[in-house]
């Protein structure tokens, strides 16, 4: 099978149709490469990046996170600075003014959990020792959940609470 | 028989040893299988728990822990060492060069797999299988899994020194397709494996001896994914093994190029390793830079899959036609659809399209965070490791469990029903999940508990349960046929039997360029990748790790 030497010398050869092919699915990758280097450059799609590092321990004991809740800065722009433990989110409840844009940050102060925002892009993985943050703004009024989406113990499944955008100023 | 030039015939003990791993491997499957339909049927409001609760097995996330750890680490690990072990075999046609030193590793591994089970039962294990610290659970979890890991590296050892061995005694010939798809699928596991290793020993295990008072939680993501995303091309290329270099000659064909195939198995190697920031793009504490550059390379390990694609198809069109099938697509009905280990095959890679459809989707940096720690993620793995995997082996076991026990395959047509309700079963739980997860729907999450479920998810909840419902009678019906071969009494008669499945190229392998058939250029390159893409943030997150997130059971 394989013993027989043929008088051929040993080449990279390839089919013409699969040259077409791999020059077809090089162009197609390349293709997304580039969708996702405009979507997260040019129009400014966000993940979460590394932010200041904090000891899990202390983390709650000391500004900003010994009140967690919402910071207005003005012009419509709030902090929210939430804190994830077993099995609730602190505060449970935020409440702004439609139009408004949020900035999240988040912290754990024992097991990794996670904050999905329902029906937004907002969605992070929450580390203790560790901040996340992501921006969004809300333009229609409504009730939006937010969930732990990492599992982190018995009780995981209730974990969650709400973004309740009013559709007329004065909220916070 | 093997083919006429087989100057070594595999021995009896050769196939108890094979038989062994499979044994096992099913068992896992069998066990670890009966929990995913329990979560299904919790997830759309029949919850079942409380039955099982008398036996220590009613709490869901103990339940998701058996799954996910008999099913993606034990049914793969075991079925992948034992059929590596045929495929060095057959292939090389001589016996390995140290059979105790691989027995010695089957042996680590079993004792790695009693070691971590005891926990998973007791309920001192529910972490799930990422167990992403500081969830805390029992040390000899951690200490099993270690021990199967390091099982399945003695394996590969005794691979390693058996394919020695052989090419010294053939320095000119080019070593078989399969036997060195199976060498790179092993060194890429040794090579990925590290990162996991590197997390228990250092973290994981100390802080559950009480040796430390703390683990680094971002510090174990990135080790972990290190070793989690390469843990995927570890399932899957065993399966692209057999459809390369098997399937062609189950087919009635041939394999359309060796050189392409062997290409595709480098890359593999090549770019597996370097993508696992892909699976922490919502993570904290991994700088976007980073990120967007293992996206892009993600991007790049798709190549191989799409390589794969075509020569997979060729070969099949090849054999098709030469079967007498015609037209543009009308070839598809000419191959051997009657075949339970053929059809389970092709079944395996029509899922597997999807699957790596959905794959793309997960890699891309922005769209990622739509889909991040959502239904759309077990939904998707489900047409990978559930599927392209699971339903190959599935397809391998027809031949292989005969092949090794030397008792022919019982009742051929339910192979087929089986492979036939696999693939309905997963195309509508599988469809469920992506849809649930792109309307929110979080993963692994005891769904009936929580109270934010909105009444539009809960059609699709019950889609998934009936897929759910089938896929279990599929497994069900999979793991009868193959505990009913081996444990039969009838035999193969003489002259009958299962032929070593061993497809030929098209052009002579001694035709494929030289640096196609050597280690060393690509491990090189390998190695000098990793250091690129992930030396300076591993640098990075070493030098300001933390370890004080103390140790937290669930």
């Amino acid at each position: 099978m394989t013993e027989t030497h043929s008088e051929e010398a040993p080449s990279f050869e390839a089919d013409p149709f699969e040259k077409r092919w791999m020059v077809i699915s090089l162009g197609l990758l390349i293709a997304f490469m580039l969708t996702v280097t405009i979507a997260g450059f040019a129009l400014g799609f966000q993940v979460p990046g590394s932010e200041t590092r904090v000891d899990p321990r202390t983390v709650a004991d000391s500004a900003p996170w010994s009140e967690p809740g919402l910071r207005d800065r003005g012009n419509g722009e709030y902090d929210a600075y939430v804190i994830s433990k077993q099995y609730t989110f602190d505060p449970r409840t935020i409440t702004v003014p439609v139009g408004s844009a949020v900035t999240f940050f988040l912290t754990s102060t024992d097991v990794q959990h996670g904050f999905k925002l329902q029906n937004t892009n907002v969605n992070m993985q929450v580390v203790p020792g560790e901040v996340s943050k992501l921006t969004v703004e809300f333009d229609e009024a409504g009730e939006f959940d937010y969930i732990c989406n990492e599992f982190c113990g018995a009780g995981h499944a209730v974990m969650s609470g709400s973004v309740v955008v009013e559709a007329e100023a004065g909220g916070a | 028989m093997l083919t006429q030039e087989s100057v070594y015939e595999v021995t009896q003990q050769d196939r108890r040893f094979v038989g062994a791993h499979l044994l096992v491997a099913i068992a896992a499957l069998s066990v670890g299988s009966l929990f995913g339909p329990l979560q299904a049927f919790e997830w759309s409001g029949l919850d079942l728990y409380g039955l099982l609760e008398p036996i220590g097995l009613g709490d869901y996330y103990k339940g998701l822990t058996i799954h996910g750890v008999l099913n993606a680490l034990v049914w793969t690990t075991f079925f992948i060492t034992g059929f590596f072990t045929l495929v060095m075999i057959a292939g090389l046609k001589r016996p390995l060069r140290y059979p105790g030193l691989n027995r010695a590793g089957f042996y680590t591994m079993v004792v790695g797999l009693v070691m971590a089970a005891i926990p998973i039962l007791t309920g001192a294990a529910s972490v799930l299988y990422t167990f992403y610290p500081p969830l805390q659970a029992s040390w000899a979890f951690y200490l099993g899994l270690t021990l199967v890991v390091v099982g399945s590296w003695i394996e590969g050892y005794g691979f390693y020194l058996t394919m020695a061995e052989w090419r010294r005694d053939n320095p000119h010939t080019r070593s078989p397709f399969i036997v060195l798809a199976a060498l790179i699928t092993m060194v890429m596991w040794q090579i990925a494996t590290l990162g996991i290793a590197v997390e228990i020993l250092t973290m994981l295990l100390p802080a559950a001896l009480g040796l430390i008072d703390g683990t680094d939680p971002e510090l174990g993501r990135t080790l972990f994914w290190f070793t989690g995303h390469p843990l995927v091309y570890f399932w899957l290329l065993p399966a692209y093994l057999s459809w390369y270099g098997m399937l062609p000659k189950q087919a009635g064909g041939k394999l359309f190029s060796d050189t392409l195939a062997r290409l595709a198995f480098w890359l593999f190697l090549l770019l597996s390793i370097p993508v696992g920031f892909h699976h922490q793009f919502a993570d904290p504490g991994v700088p976007v830079g980073w990120k967007y550059i293992h996206s892009i390379l993600t991007y790049g390990v798709a190549f191989p899959s799409m390589l794969t694609l075509f020569t997979v198809v060729a070969s099949l069109e090849y054999a098709a036609r030469k079967r007498g099938g015609q037209g543009l697509l009308g070839w598809i009905r000419a191959l051997p659809w009657g075949n339970p280990v053929v059809s389970a095959q092709l079944l395996a890679g029509i899922l597997f399209m999807f699957g790596g459809i959905g794959g793309i989707t997960n890699a891309s940096y922005s769209v990622n965070l739509v889909i991040h720690n959502t239904a759309w993620v077990p939904g998707h793995f489900h047409l990978t490791v559930a599927s392209a995997v699971t339903l190959s082996f599935f397809g391998i076991s027809y031949w292989l469990i005969p092949y090794v026990t030397g008792k022919p395959l019982w009742k051929e047509k339910w192979a087929t029903v089986v492979n036939w309700t696999w693939f309905v079963g997963m195309m509508i739980f599988s469809n469920a999940m992506h849809v649930l997860g792109l309307l929110g729907a979080p993963r692994r999450t005891e769904l009936g508990q929580a109270p934010y479920v909105p009444d539009e998810w809960s059609g699709h909840l019950f889609r998934m349960s009936v897929g759910g419902a089938i896929l279990l009678v599929g497994v069900a019906l999979f793991v009868v046929i193959a505990a009913r071969t081996a444990f039969q009494k009838e035999r193969f008669g003489p002259g009958e039997g299962v032929e070593f499945p061993i497809a030929v190229s098209m052009r002579d392998p001694q035709l494929t360029p030289l640096w196609l058939d050597r280690f060393k250029p690509w491990l090189i390159a390998t190695v000098v990748l990793i250091v690129v893409a992930y030396g300076p943030q591993l640098f990075e997150q070493f030098s300001n790790a933390s370890f004080n997130s103390p140790p937290i059971s669930p």
